[in-house]
């Protein structure tokens, strides 16, 4: 199975990449992109228990794949 | 007098560490391995120094708060080690939960690299004592990723029992209520942005630095 994860700030934290990319949108003349975000995506393969998958790949975001002081993330699951 | 430096992959200001302790101090200082899982015995201070420790993969500090060296460091800490986190060493500290809060993208975000007046918020830690009253200090920063971060009631927390050493009088990268360093709860862990290991001869345009280093090991 592959494990996907998606790393973004929290909100409320600024994001000031995603600030930037926005103000650049707008340069170009997409006046209606708001509130860009910049974030990040994990993929990898999973072996071992289907069951137990989600588990295993939150406890792996809370130990190193991101910082939830800072960050929030959502994981998928795909056979 | 003993220190250690630890040394990641990717560390840049570990020897600028050991040279500004050597002459401000006169201790001896080990250069650690961060693969290392023990320290040297009888340390008195404990430096992660600046740089790029992984690259900054993933996030500053991220990979090397997971280095094997960091459980001994941890470890010392607990005991009361007096330990310092310098720029890239202040994330790491803060990854390692060893301080609270995080280092965020600079909010200018651009490499910040200049001089900068630092108030003295607190004194009385044993990073500070050497200042002896003095309200102010002069060191560099270099830092892309030195914007501090923390929840409101984790800030007025670190405000309200004096853990905020320094604070910045002219913030160069949108750190939280101008935070530029703060310790710990039991006051021996120091994080902070600005580089004493920069500042600590008066031909590098400040000596101020080195007086955090002669706090470190006077209170040792």
């Amino acid at each position: 199975m592959k494990a996907i994860v998606h790393v973004f700030l929290k909100p409320g934290v600024l994001d000031v990449q995603g600030k930037a990319v926005e103000n650049a949108l707008h340069g170009l003349g997409w006046a209606e992109v708001k509130d860009v975000r910049v974030g990040r995506v994990l993929e990898f393969d999973l072996g071992g228990d289907a069951e137990g998958a989600e588990a295993r790949v939150k406890a792996m975001c809370d130990k190193l794949l991101a910082n939830t002081v800072i960050e929030s993330y959502r994981v998928e699951i795909a056979s | 007098m003993k220190a250690a430096v630890i040394v990641f992959p990717g560390s840049n200001c570990d020897r600028d560490c050991k040279v500004a302790i050597e002459r401000s101090t006169g201790a001896s200082v080990d250069m650690v391995w961060h693969g290392d899982s023990d320290l040297p015995q009888g340390l008195d201070l404990i430096v992660l120094p600046g740089g790029f420790s992984y690259g900054d993969y993933l996030r500053c500090g991220a990979m090397a708060s997971l280095s094997p060296v960091m459980t001994a460091v941890k470890a010392a800490a607990l005991r009361g080690v007096a330990t310092v986190g310098i720029c890239n060493g202040f994330q790491v500290l803060c990854e390692a939960g060893m301080l609270p809060g995080a280092l965020l993208r600079n909010a200018g975000l651009k490499y910040v690299c200049k001089t900068v007046d630092l108030e003295i918020v607190n004194g009385q830690t044993r990073f500070t004592a050497a200042y002896q009253g003095r309200r102010s200090a002069v060191m560099t920063v270099g830092n892309g990723e030195g914007n501090y971060f923390a929840d409101e009631v984790t800030l007025d927390r670190l405000e309200g029992e004096g853990l905020v050493t320094f604070r910045y009088r002219d913030n160069p990268n949108g750190s939280a209520r101008n935070i530029a360093g703060i310790v710990n709860e039991s006051g021996n862990v120091l994080g902070l942005m600005p580089h004493p290991d920069r500042s600590f001869e008066e031909e590098l345009g400040s000596a101020d630095g080195a007086l955090l280093f002669q706090s470190a090991l006077a209170s040792a």
